[in-house]
């Protein structure tokens, strides 16, 4: 399963070595990956359906506890067939719908690193596995919704989705490391089989705030929905794929995972209905207002997230059931209408639904493909989407104190998914042809057959429940612990409550599309709340954000030299200025200068002097060889007490320094002024308060008793165990060469920024 | 600023410098000593002569440009961490040696190449940095 995993990130790397093999007609065999991704998983289902699970363990940093551990159950499988199947019609469309891209290998590199991610994600067992995968498919959504990386608002979209997945995956980081930390292992498997009980734990609540934070701002929960629209600036294909299918139900994916471990509790299933539940109320019904046919979409889908956190919330063996059957409804249809969007939107040129109208007279199976997905979308009998409406409304019918208003909400949510489903599925093909549209031509069969397969998914599925239901609904609920739940997936329930409900919802559905025409006025209409949306507010947090670090790096880091010393020195002072002087133990020593040898006195002497001539030089190149005499001086001291590396180190590093403050200060002028009589009398008070607190501090230090473990441990063993006699340098060289490594990187580094300063000579073309 | 006594004393000091600082960086394992410190005396060397002479000069003794040091000698250091773990499968950075000592160098491990890719890094930061400045405008 590594391989599986590893497959996709290997075959990203190859437009780097072979961008050529893969562009143009070529760039269709990449398809090859994902669709025999999808065979080998399609392999499994016949061992997962048996109530087998397949695990697979790969060390990696076992010091941690962090493994490549890979369980592949019912739900995973899920995942990995949605992920790899649509992934597989994904990669064929957009041979098509990129045809002509000079970076279309790029697209595909990125498309694939992500299918890879999202493998990873779904299949890992191990908790910090699952958020290293979570924050990789964070980064590939960058990239690929910036993919037209000219277009200002694409990178915009781009930076906020990143913005607030990246912020959702650092909650989910801290809430896994919380679980670890309280179960005692990073395993998801072992976690359920230990019997922690999380749910009487102190920390739980402080759990579930950072794993919902994760999953609310992944899937595009209410008030973090906002990404999700603006990242429709994507290619369709990537809108289809990563902010329908897959990604967005990360976080959908991370909530079922948790709930056998987390799941149960009050905090649980009430702040997941309540966040779903206006979640999916809100975003559907904001999707009547939209004329853009993805915006539509878009809207649609977060309602449809929603809708599963809701379910999840209420936890039933009915509700997960219903959320399990949903999100392959909805990865089915909205796959199918996202392709039907993008090819409407790439023969017509436009995406505004008021100026689609009776295109089913061109592209009569694009057309097709579309109905079955809007009645899939509108749970309208016999297909796949009917089944699972009818699931939704048998558990909302369970809880019993809520019932009617979670019935009610479901409700609500479902006409405005039948008008957005019809708006989008259906309108655009019906009626009179514009003129305008009139050469629009029939679209490539890359394009219409990917959508065709999956429209037909829609009924087939709904004519033939019993094979999801055998083969991916039972085992997935086994692997939330509900195996022995009895169930049978089917059309028709006889007439009950349930379906009494589904023929109010399409009864009012239907009314609400034949009524309310999409319009830009409606839009205006709501764009008269955007200042108090919540992507308003957060951008404009952001912005002063951005203004408060402008005018703090302003102030602080103002390019004077002097003034970043006396900021440092100032806050030392401060910071540790106030600890010293309330509660300072100072040792000195009674017999201090009984010690004293010739030569200290008269090392002291030189540096107090070359001191004084520092200061009161009024020559640049004086008062730095003054700080060079101080600097030997230094390096006398050293050898007195029997430290001669350090010497020949600070002897060599001050030789250096002198010349190079010689090389830089020959090309100043002299001194034009000396500083005046204020900052001179500011410095001087300043210098002594810092080195009355740096004598105290040494003075303080020697009154502590000294720890010699870490000393003493090198002294013994650098000849032991690194062969070394210099005891300074085996630290360098061994016990901390990574240290060691990374000073000279920052070395080179340093060097390679002087040179690239004073060498850089730009054309006049390249100034601004 | 051309002073004959200097240029001559240079002539003959640098070999002299750089064979010291090879001798620090070797005995730097028992002794004090080291390829940080090595690598300074080296980089010190060189300066001497960019005064006594021009840079263009000590530029051309060295034939390749001192930042061509900097990636060799982090290679060296890099390589010389990955040894362990190809030769003998032990984790990043494990100091491994010959069994038997070399005449004159005495017993050879990867921290001698480790410390050899330090000095290389030091001579070729240290004379970037002063060569770029030297020559300014």
């Amino acid at each position: 399963m590594l391989v599986a995993v590893l497959s996709g990130f290997v075959f990203a790397v190859l437009p780097v070595f072979a961008g050529q093999l893969l562009k143009g007609k070529r760039s269709i065999l990449s398809a090859l990956i994902p669709i025999g991704l999808f065979a080998y998983f399609c392999s499994y289902v016949p061992d997962i359906a048996a109530g087998e699970t397949v695990f697979e363990t790969y060390s990696w940093v076992p010091s941690m506890g962090v493994d490549l551990n890979f369980n592949l159950d019912g739900l995973a499988l899920i995942f990995a067939l949605m992920i790899t199947g649509i992934g597989s019609l994904v990669f064929i469309y957009t041979a098509n719908y990129l045809k002509g891209d000079p970076y279309i290998n790029r697209f595909y590199a990125y498309l694939s690193m992500f299918m890879a991610a999202m493998l990873g994600l779904v299949l890992s067992d191990n908790l910090v596995a699952i958020f290293v995968f979570w924050e990789l498919t964070s980064i590939t959504s960058f990239f690929l919704i910036g993919y037209k990386n000219e277009d200002r608002d694409s990178r915009k979209a781009a930076m906020i989705a990143l913005a607030v997945t990246g912020i959702g995956g650092m909650f989910l980081f801290a809430g896994v490391l919380i679980m670890g930390m309280v179960a005692g292992t990073y395993s998801i498997q072992e976690i359920l089989s230990s019997g922690v009980v999380f749910q009487d734990h102190a920390l739980y609540p402080v759990i579930l705030f950072f794993v919902f934070g994760g999953a609310f701002t992944k899937s595009a929960q209410f008030p973090f929905h906002y990404w999700l629209p603006g990242a429709m600036r994507a290619p369709t294909p990537v809108s289809t794929y990563l902010h329908s299918a897959t990604m967005v139900k990360a976080g959908i994916y991370i909530l079922l995972r948790f709930t056998p471990a987390l799941g149960g509790h009050a905090y649980w299933s009430d702040t997941l209905m309540l966040v779903g539940g206006i979640t999916m109320v809100y975003t559907a019904y904001q999707a009547l207002f939209r004329t853009d046919l993805k915006a539509v979409l878009a809207y649609s889908t977060i309602a449809a997230l929603g809708m599963l956190t809701f379910l999840i919330g209420i936890g039933t063996e009915a509700a997960l059931l219903a959320a399990i059957v949903f999100i392959l409804v909805h990865a089915l249809y909205k796959a199918t209408l996202f392709l039907v969007a993008g090819i409407i939107d790439h023969q017509t040129g436009t995406r505004d639904i008021t100026k689609l109208h009776g295109l089913g007279k061109i592209m009569i199976p694009v057309a097709l493909a579309s109905a079955l997905a809007a009645l899939s979308n509108s749970g309208i009998p016999p297909t796949f989407g009917f089944i699972g409406k009818e699931l939704i409304y048998e558990s909302t019918q369970e809880m019993n104190s809520l019932s009617a208003l979670l019935t009610v909400a479901a409700i609500a949510t479902n006409v405005f998914l039948i008008y957005a489903g019809f708006v989008a599925g259906i309108k655009p093909f019906l009626g009179k042809l514009p003129p305008a549209l009139t050469k629009v031509e029939m679209p490539s069969p890359l394009l219409w057959v990917p959508a065709m397969l999956l429209g037909i998914g829609c009924l087939f599925f709904g004519l033939f429940p019993t094979l999801i239901e055998t083969a991916l609904a039972k085992p997935a609920l086994a692997s939330l612990g509900f195996g022995s739940f009895d169930f049978h997936l089917k059309l028709w329930h006889g007439f009950n409550t349930v379906f009494i409900l589904s023929l109010i919802t399409m009864g009012v559905g239907l009314v609400l599309y034949f009524s309310l025409k999409p319009s830009h006025k409606l839009e205006a209409v709501i764009a008269k709340l955007e200042p108090v949306s919540p992507q308003s507010l957060s951008i404009l947090v952001g912005k002063g954000f951005r203004q408060f670090s402008l005018s703090w790096t302003r102030f602080f880091q103002n390019g004077f030299l002097r003034y970043y010393v006396i900021v440092i020195m100032g806050f030392l002072v401060v910071l540790t200025g106030y600890n010293t002087l309330t509660e300072t133990r100072l040792l000195i020593p009674d017999n201090t200068f009984d010690n004293v040898t010739i030569y200290e006195v008269i090392t002291l002497a030189i540096m107090v002097v070359s001191i004084g001539f520092a200061v009161f030089s009024s020559s640049r190149l004086a008062a730095v060889a003054g700080l060079g005499v101080l600097g030997y001086a230094i390096c006398l001291i050293f050898v007195f007490y029997s430290a001669p590396d350090l010497a020949m180190t600070q002897f060599s590093i001050d030789t250096l320094t002198v010349i190079l403050f010689v090389l830089v200060l020959y090309r100043l002028p002299k001194y034009l002024k000396l500083s005046d009589m204020r900052s001179r009398i500011r410095d001087i008070i300043l210098a002594l308060i810092f080195g009355a607190l740096i004598t105290t501090l040494t003075l303080e230090v020697l009154s502590e008793p000294i720890y010699r473990e870490t000393s003493e441990f090198y002294a013994e063993n650098a000849y032991v165990l690194a062969k070394g006699k210099n005891v300074v340098n085996v630290i360098l060289v061994d016990f901390r060469g990574v240290d060691t490594l990374v000073e000279i990187t920052v070395l080179v580094i340093a060097a390679i920024g002087v040179f690239g300063l004073l060498k850089l000579r730009l054309k006049k073309s390249e100034v601004n | 600023m051309k002073s004959y006594i200097l240029q001559t004393a240079t002539n003959y000091l640098l070999p002299l410098l750089l064979l010291f600082s090879v001798f620090i960086l070797l005995r730097g394992h028992y002794l004090p000593g080291g390829g940080f410190v090595g690598g300074l005396i080296a980089a010190i060397a060189f300066v001497l002569h960019m005064f006594a002479h021009s840079v263009g000069e000590t530029k051309r003794l060295l034939r390749i440009h001192p930042g061509y040091l900097m990636p060799i000698g982090l290679s060296l250091a890099v390589l010389s961490g990955f040894a362990p773990k190809v030769i003998s499968g032990l984790p990043f950075l494990t100091g491994i040696w010959f069994s038997d000592p070399i005449p004159v160098l005495g017993l050879i491990g990867t921290a001698l190449f480790f410390d050899t890719g330090v000095y290389l890094v030091v001579v070729g930061v240290s004379l970037t940095i002063i060569f770029t400045i030297s020559e300014g405008e």
